[in-house]
Order: structure tokens, then C-alpha cells, then sequence
């Protein structure tokens, strides 16, 4: 970067004149406008009492309880998402097959649609009245509306592609001959899989899950929908932000806010402090 | 026969990539598939090793049927030609691959590794990734994983393609040598035919998806099979409708008897040896000869010679039909 001389085919001013200055806080008033002041306001109403607020939040059950679905749900979610990302990234790079465009194209569909559309087609299947399967499953027993696998469904739709999206440059990057010299020695379907393509896009998923983990933790619109938004049964974190909000529990929703935040933002960090090192790694 | 290649026939859409192949491969030599790019000849050694499938006949390697194994069931070692080494692990590691997934005990994968890297010269680097070696290193890093396994047939598909000059003669010398040290039957795919006649023992050229001729160097270098052959393995010149290699021309400066008379129109010296173009009246010829023969005939441009095929030099009709020798 702070090399004299500029890097050919990219136009990059030499000298600092008084417009890059205008340009940087222009570009900084933004983001703190946008991003930077709005979050630490969160942070500050939490800790505006000290703990006091952080102290209550967590000792409410009904927060408690919130909490720890997102976790459950989040975690199932990611665990849905990167097995079958694995497995759909491996579909669409190595192997050529009719519709694979369309498929391809399908995936990223989740990023595009709204996730209250997600909700609602969910519901139009899955819904215990009406819906196409739900009927049929409530008879045996099984819930997916208005219940945990309604929502686990609901926020694997929306994380789906991050872990597709990351894999696939890296497969195709990797290409197919050292899965290839691996078979030629002796090695099966699954010894390939472990000990060649998995070392091969390990950080690439990696990334893809701790991006998808972020996405679930935030899931608000297709849960809300397709939970019921039932305090202490069916209410996620974000959902319970949203409820304490208008409850007038303003405390609440901040300290619950900044929770949420907080882990967010170790994603980020744990993101950027592995980026570098994939890079190294090619 | 180690490799018994029946009736192969193998296409890519409409391309016909391998059109009725059949072929044998001897047990213990070293046999190179040549021919020009797009011929069909990595396809074929993709075949035998099990890592495309044909559409159409049998594949038996040491007396086994092996059209239906998978290349894990084969025991046959590949070397790409762009190494395919293993880059997450070091250079030990990946010669011992194949030690491994056949869960060999941990002192014999380590004696036989040891044993590998120093026959490939490999062994101070043993520690290394795959990434801080040269191409030459990691082609020799592929060989030992390959061979660590003892395959029956060693498959390399155009190992030298991707190193430079001087590396890639270097490591045919010491290919050739391993070979004499560890005579495993070994299929190499080059569309180079100064590499193929140097090293093989045997040569398959294949053009087109077909197999135009199988024989040992000489033999395909004496005695080509047709025009194709013929110009593939040399340089080639036609006289009166037959070919010929320019080096295999007699030139007088008298009627021998059966010459054709033409005239010199351009002589370029290069080294020890003076090659002429000459216009006859049909045709431009070009003849090689060496530099003192030149100098004893006299031949400046302008001169008129006669030109006749050489006792027993290989000429071709390029209808394909070997011409018996003038």
C-alpha cells in the first residue's frame, strides 16, 4: 500500500491531495452514522446502569429461555447447513447434470427472497391446518409449525448459501486430480473425502459456517413467522427483542441486543483473523 | 501381456475420443502412447487406470479383467502431468499415502518411504510441503507415490509436459534409468517423439483415436506404417509421389540411373549438415546432406542434380502403403 509507485492497470492517486481527505470522512461519517453510532447507542443504554440491566436480562426466564432456543436453533441449523453444503457443493462442481444451472440458481434464491416469503411458504407446506404436508405429519405426531422444526427449517432456508458460496470457488479451484491420484492409490469414496478434498476446503467452510452461524443467530422475519412468536416456548432472542421493545422493557431489548451483537461481532473478528491465513495458504 | 486393451471405444459428445482400440502392452517394458494433442492417447491411459470409463470394450491388466474395477481396485500407479500432489501434507507423507489407506504397520510404511524418497533423491526434503518443491522435484515426489504402493502397471500421462527444457530431458534419462533398476510395466503419454524414441522400449501411435502403428523405435523409424507414422516420428520430404526423409536422399550431380533431375534452388548451412531445396519439375524436395558431402559435390544454388530414395531407406505412398525399398 505504501509503495511510490502505483500499481499498473489500477488507478490509484499517488498523491494525497486535500480530495482524499474529503473523500475519507465522507466515507466515515457514513459508516458512523450508519453503523458505528446506532450499535455503540446499544451498548450504552446496556451499560447505563453498569451491570444492573445485563443483571436483570439474564435473570429473566423468559430471556434465558429465548437465549438458549436461538443457540439450539442456530446450532441445528448450521449443522443441517453445512452437511448438506458440503455435499451440494461437491454435486455442483464435480458432477455435470441436467438442471444443475437451475440449481444453482436456486440456491441463492434464499439471499434474494424476502424472509417473510420464506415464513409464509413454509407455513403453506408444513402448517398443521391446510398445509400440504402438515396434516398428514401432526397425525404422527410431529409438529414442524408453531415448534422447533418450523423453525430450524425456516433459518437453514435463509443460511443455506453462505456455505454453498464459499465452497464452491474453492472446489473448483482445487479441481479433481489430486481426488483422482487418491483413488488411483487405493483410496475409497469417504478416505478421499477426509483426507484430501475435506484438508483442501477446510477453511472455506469454516468460514461459510461462521458466516451461517451469524445469519442464524439473526434470523427474524421467516422465524417469526413460522414459530408463533409464543413467549417461553417458541420465542427466539431476536423475537424477544422485539417484544420487550414494545413492552415498554427497553433495558431488556438493549441488554438482549447487545448479547446478540457481541457474538456477531466475534464472528466478524474470528472471520478476519482467518481470511489472512486461507490467502497465505493458496 | 500386462495391459490387454480390447475393443475400446470412448467419445465425448460427438467426438470420437478412441474409435475400436485394441492394443497389448507387454509386461515389464516401457511403453510410450505418441501422438499430436487431442489424439486420444490420455484417454486411453485414463481408460487402463480406470479413471474414465469406455463406452465400449474390455480393459485386463495381468490377466484380470478390469473394465468393471474401480481405480481404487486396480493397483495401478498414476502420475499426472500436473503432479497432483497432495498439498496439506509434506513430502513423506504423500509417498506414503497409499501405505497408508492399505493400513500398512507404521516401521514398514516408514522403511518403505525412506527407501522411495532416496531412490526418487528426494530424502532431504522428506519434511517438506509439496509447495516448496520444483517441478521436477514434485513429478519426482508423484513417481514415488506411485510406486510405493508396487503397482502392478505405472500409468504417467505426459510427465514431463509441464517442466522446461532442460529439466524434462534431465528426468527422461532418469526415468529411463529407474526403469532398468524397477522393470514394473510402464505406460507413459507423450506427444513428443524425441522423448518416445529415446526412452521407450516400445511405441503405440495413436492419431485420431485410432492406433496407427505399434513397434519399437526402429521399427517405427525404419519401417513406418504409412505417411502419418512417417512424418509423426521425422522430417519428411516427397519425391516423385513417395515419401521420404530428406537426410535418406541420394544427390549426384550425374544421372545415376532412376534419379529425378532438379535444380538447386536454395541452400541453407546450418551446423554440419546443408540442407537444399530443389525444384524438379513437378515438385520442391528438400535434402539433407552433410556439410563435407556437400563440398565434394559442388552444389551451389543454380546446380542441376539428380535425386533417388537411398538403398534401403523407408519410403511411404501417402495413400499409406509402404513402398518397397528402391
Amino acid at each position: 500500500m505504501g509503495e511510490p509507485v502505483a500499481a499498473p492497470g489500477r488507478s490509484r492517486s499517488r498523491r494525497r491531495g486535500p480530495l482524499t481527505y474529503v473523500f475519507r470522512l465522507l466515507v466515515i461519517t457514513y459508516l458512523v452514522l450508519l453503523v458505528a453510532w446506532p450499535v455503540s447507542l446499544v451498548a450504552k443504554e446496556t451499560f447505563a446502569n453498569g451491570l444492573e440491566s445485563l443483571r436483570t436480562t439474564l435473570s429473566d426466564p423468559s430471556v434465558t429461555f429465548a437465549l438458549k432456543l436461538t443457540v439450539i436453533i442456530a446450532v441445528q441449523a448450521v449443522v443441517i447447513n453445512t452437511v448438506f453444503g458440503v455435499g451440494m457443493s461437491l454435486l455442483l462442481v464435480r458432477y455435470r447434470f441436467p438442471g444443475r444451472r437451475l440449481l444453482s440458481a436456486l440456491i441463492d434464491l434464499p439471499l434474494s427472497v424476502s424472509p417473510v416469503v420464506v415464513g409464509l411458504a413454509l407455513v403453506l407446506v408444513y402448517g398443521g391446518r391446510g398445509g400440504w404436508f402438515g396434516p398428514t405429519l401432526e397425525d404422527h405426531g410431529f409438529q414442524v409449525i408453531f415448534a422447533t422444526p418450523g423453525m430450524v427449517m425456516a433459518t437453514a432456508f435463509v443460511s443455506l448459501p453462505l456455505v454453498i458460496r464459499e465452497l464452491v470457488p474453492v472446489l473448483e479451484e482445487v479441481g479433481t486430480d489430486q481426488e483422482q491420484a487418491a483413488k488411483s492409490l487405493g483410496a475409497n469414496a469417504v478416505q478421499t473425502f477426509r483426507r484430501i478434498t475435506l484438508p483442501a476446503i477446510k477453511w472455506a467452510l469454516v468460514y461459510g459456517v461462521v458466516l451461517s452461524l451469524a445469519r442464524s443467530l439473526g434470523e427474524f422475519g421467516a422465524v417469526k413467522i413460522v414459530s408463533g412468536n409464543f413467549e417461553g416456548q417458541t420465542q427466539t432472542a431476536t423475537l424477544s427483542v422485539e417484544q420487550k421493545y414494545q413492552d415498554f422493557q427497553q433495558a431488556t431489548a438493549y441488554a438482549t441486543s447487545f448479547l446478540l451483537a457481541s457474538v456477531s461481532v466475534a464472528c466478524i473478528v474470528v472471520v478476519s483473523l482467518l481470511r489472512p491465513r486461507t490467502e497465505e495458504k493458496r | 501381456m500386462s495391459i490387454e486393451v480390447t475393443g475400446v471405444g470412448k467419445r465425448f459428445g460427438d467426438f470420437v475420443a478412441l474409435d475400436d482400440v485394441s492394443v497389448s502392452i507387454p509386461t515389464g517394458q516401457l511403453t510410450a502412447l505418441l501422438g499430436p494433442s487431442g489424439g486420444g492417447k490420455s484417454t486411453l491411459l485414463r481408460i487402463i487406470a480406470g479413471l474414465e470409463d469406455a463406452d465400449t470394450g474390455r480393459i485386463e491388466i495381468e490377466g484380470r479383467d478390469a473394465t468393471d474395477l474401480s481405480p481404487q481396485k486396480r493397483n495401478v500407479g498414476f502420475v499426472f502431468q500436473h503432479y497432483a500432489a497432495f498439498k496439506h501434507l509434506s513430502v513423506a507423507r504423500n509417498v506414503a499415502f497409499g501405505l497408508e489407506i492399505r493400513k500398512r504397520p507404521k516401521d514398514e510404511i516408514k522403511a518403505r518411504v525412506h527407501e522411495l524418497l532416496e531412490l526418487v533423491h528426494l530424502e532431504q526434503f522428506a519434511d517438506r510441503r509439496p509447495g516448496q518443491l520444483s517441478g521436477g522435484q514434485r513429478q519426482r515426489m508423484a513417481l514415488a507415490r506411485a510406486l510405493a504402493v508396487k503397482p502392478t502397471v505405472l500409468l504417467l500421462d505426459e510427465p514431463f509436459g509441464a517442466l522446461d527444457a532442460k529439466v524434462r530431458k534431465e528426468l527422461r534419462d532418469w526415468l529411463r534409468r529407474l526403469h532398468d533398476e524397477i522393470p514394473v510395466t510402464t505406460v507413459f503419454v507423450t506427444h513428443d517423439q524425441e522423448e518416445a524414441l529415446e526412452v521407450a522400449d516400445e511405441i503405440v501411435v495413436i492419431n485420431e483415436g485410432r492406433i496407427e502403428q505399434v513397434g519399437t523405435p526402429d521399427q517405427l523409424y525404419d519401417e513406418p506404417a504409412n505417411d502419418f507414422v512417417m512424418s509423426f516420428l521425422g522430417p519428411v520430404t516427397s519425391l516423385g509421389g513417395v515419401s521420404v526423409r530428406p537426410h535418406d536422399l541420394e544427390i549426384s550431380t550425374e544421372d545415376p540411373g532412376g534419379g529425378v533431375a532438379g535444380t538447386v534452388v536454395r541452400s541453407v548451412r546450418v551446423g554440419f549438415e546443408v540442407r537444399l531445396e530443389v525444384r524438379t519439375s513437378t515438385e520442391s524436395v528438400q535434402a539433407v546432406l552433410t556439410r563435407t558431402e556437400a563440398r565434394g559435390l559442388g552444389v551451389v544454388d543454380g546446380t542441376t542434380v539428380w535425386l533417388r530414395p537411398m538403398l534401403g531407406a523407408p519410403t511411404v505412398r501417402p495413400t499409406g502403403l509402404l513402398v518397397p525399398a528402391v
